[in-house]
């Protein structure tokens, strides 16, 4: 089944087609009350900027067209008059001039006409889209094969907002402002971290919801990063495992932004729909720590695996949401889940049974051989077994690399050394600090520096990611028609690239609707061999051309 | 633990150790009291003093976020 949807990725394992978006918490400590919107817009100006300074990577707006927010994977569709305004991201968001004039308090309501109009989208030379989602920067990867690759071209996202940072704090004309690469603001706000997988249409929704839910719910015990306080507004005292589980308040649902669910239903394909689903997972926490996200994309696409083969473990949980945050509250990790065959088990019981279900598998396909493995799910799995057996029997290793766990050290040091409460406002400190995208200031960053969190992915490739996509998907594509055409790619979308030829009063819209086409093996040839923009889309499009 | 309750907030440096009452306050983890990583651990937090945004009340009382996805 996956053979005939992802043709040259192996069967079983992790290989698929997958990506991250990650939402940025936005704080500009010189202008409290700025709208949020605004200073979003200024991050997706400041980077158009840089990227515009580089002729190479000029940035191009957002193909709506393929866009369907409220399409249900359960087969229904909102209707728009009913849907909520959150919901409505198919069309580009519009900042008002009162917003505007907000941002700069209310004795600046007259704009004073050299304002540049509010960029809100851009998509980049690495073939990842920058802009404003709702009231923060939100940056999504490009389309990528692997987990590995899923954290590299993630860490290309946590660059580029570092580069934006610094360029708005060195304009003195508009203050510092900061990102973070976390979930919440502490007093109720979250803002989501997504993670997107190509699955077979053929998969029914009804396995997937029942294949996923008991791992989500327990996958949080591996790639959750942490929180201190309890409960949406986090004024319950202590600390817990997940920035995202108290959010979430349904089992399955359309919403992002209300009533989470989680198992998202939005049926946005973003590729042949006939062929293919997206599924999007919203129950992520952000992750600095780079091995909490390769978990986080390696133990998902297994599971994925494990559902399209028809052999997901058959669990199901009693009242699942409020497992979720039971087991998020639990540090200790003793608390035990109903299960409806009357079963009680921990989350770690719960990740080995797909633990072992994952391994079996990729035994039976061979996925996981040292010699014709996919060079994936042998890594994956060993991670996954390590990260399972050292949270049970050495907290401290695990410290090294789970981040709940490595902000949690942090903080009981501070509890310890200076007495604090968990109501202490430096344990608040600390936990939105930690994702500080600034090197110097980012305590996770700082712990990475001194050896203390585990890094997976260098500094050069990180470098490569930010201006390269990956070269073996559509991305490929599309980042290379933006770097290769500058100024003559209108927009993009991740199942589209229009091209305005100079000269021409047409649009030419290429779709690339196959994730695994594109790539650079297939389309190299074509991009060496036509300088001129016309050649190009002659000899791709032929007869095809409007 | 009640010793931990009424500790003051004050940075390090300013001898809380002389106004805490039990010898360590006993809500540090498990891990966290032997010698070797409780080291670690104070390197690390020495550390993180230097790079703490001043007055953390302040600052985490003004990081609100609008909702989002």
């Amino acid at each position: 089944m996956a053979s005939d949807t992802s043709p040259g990725l192996a069967v079983g394992g992790a290989q698929r087609v997958m990506g991250a978006e990650t939402e940025f918490g936005i704080h500009a400590p010189n202008s409290p009350g700025a709208n949020a919107t605004y200073l979003s817009s200024q991050v997706i100006a400041a980077y158009a900027r840089l990227s515009r300074a580089r002729p190479a990577d000029p940035g191009t707006s957002w193909d709506y067209t393929d866009e369907t927010p409220l399409r249900d994977a359960r087969g229904w569709a909102v209707p728009r008059g009913r849907a909520h305004e959150d919901q409505l991201t198919d069309v580009e968001p519009i900042l008002t001039a009162e917003a505007v004039a907000l941002a700069h308090g209310p004795a600046e309501i007259e704009l004073d006409g050299d304002q540049e109009p509010a960029l809100m989208n851009l998509v980049l030379g690495n073939g990842a889209r920058l802009y404003v989602d709702h009231a923060h920067p939100e940056y999504s990867s490009p389309e990528v094969t692997n987990p590995r690759d899923a954290v590299i071209w993630d860490l290309a996202g946590d660059a580029v907002a570092l580069a934006a940072v610094r360029a708005l704090a060195d304009d003195a004309g508009r203050g510092p402002i900061n990102l973070y690469k976390n979930n919440t603001d502490g007093k109720g706000a979250s803002y989501g971290t997504h993670e997107n997988y190509l699955v077979p249409r053929a998969v029914p929704f009804s396995d997937l919801v029942s294949g996923l839910t008991p791992f989500f719910i327990s996958r949080q015990l591996i790639c959750g990063s942490g929180r201190v306080g309890l409960g949406q507004d986090g004024s319950g005292p202590g600390y817990q495992i997940s920035q995202r589980a108290d959010y979430f308040e349904a089992e399955v649902g359309l919403e992002t932004t209300m009533r989470r669910p989680i198992i998202n239903t939005r049926d946005e394909p973003h590729a042949v729909a006939d062929k293919y689903r997206r599924l999007h997972v919203i129950v992520g926490d952000a992750n600095v720590s780079h091995v909490a996200n390769y978990l986080k994309f390696g133990t998902a696409a297994l599971v994925l695996s494990l559902v399209e083969a028809g052999r997901a473990p058959q669990i199901e949980v009693h009242e699942p949401v409020e497992a979720m945050h039971r087991l998020s509250h639990d540090t200790d990790l003793v608390e035990k889940i109903r299960l409806l065959d009357g079963r009680y088990v921990t989350g770690l019981e719960l990740q080995w049974i797909y633990f072992e279900a994952a391994a079996k598998l990729a035994a039976d396909t061979g996925v996981a051989s040292a010699d014709g493995g996919d060079g994936h799910t042998a890594h994956v799995l060993a991670r996954w077994e390590q990260s399972l057996n050292d949270l049970a029997g050495d907290r401290d290793a695990a410290a090294g690399y789970i981040e709940w766990l490595a902000k949690l050290r942090v903080l009981d040091g501070y509890r310890s050394r200076d007495g604090l409460s968990w109501g202490d406002a430096r344990l608040g400190l600390v936990d939105i600090q930690w994702s500080d995208v600034r090197p110097e200031r980012g305590i996770a960053l700082r712990l990475a520096a001194r050896g203390s969190l585990e890094t997976m992915a260098d500094a050069a490739s990180v470098a490569a990611a930010v201006s390269e996509p990956p070269a073996d998907t559509r991305a490929w594509f599309r980042g290379t028609s933006i770097k290769r055409f500058p100024g003559s790619v209108a927009s993009a979308s991740w199942d589209s690239v229009v091209f305005a030829p100079p000269g021409s009063y047409r649009l030419q819209r290429v779709p690339t609707r196959e994730p695994l086409r594109g790539t650079k093996a297939l389309t190299q040839a074509l991009f060496d061999a036509h300088e001129k923009i016309e050649d190009f889309l002659t000899a791709l499009l032929g007869e095809r051309r409007t | 633990m009640a010793g931990q309750e009424q500790k003051s907030t004050q940075p390090r440096g300013e001898e809380e150790a002389a106004e805490v009452d039990v010898p360590t306050p006993a809500a540090a983890p498990a891990g966290a009291q032997d010698t070797e990583s409780t080291h670690g651990v104070d390197d690390l937090l020495d550390e993180i003093d230097n790079v703490l945004e001043t007055n953390a009340e302040e600052f985490v009382r003004g990081f609100v976020q609008k909702g989002g996805q």
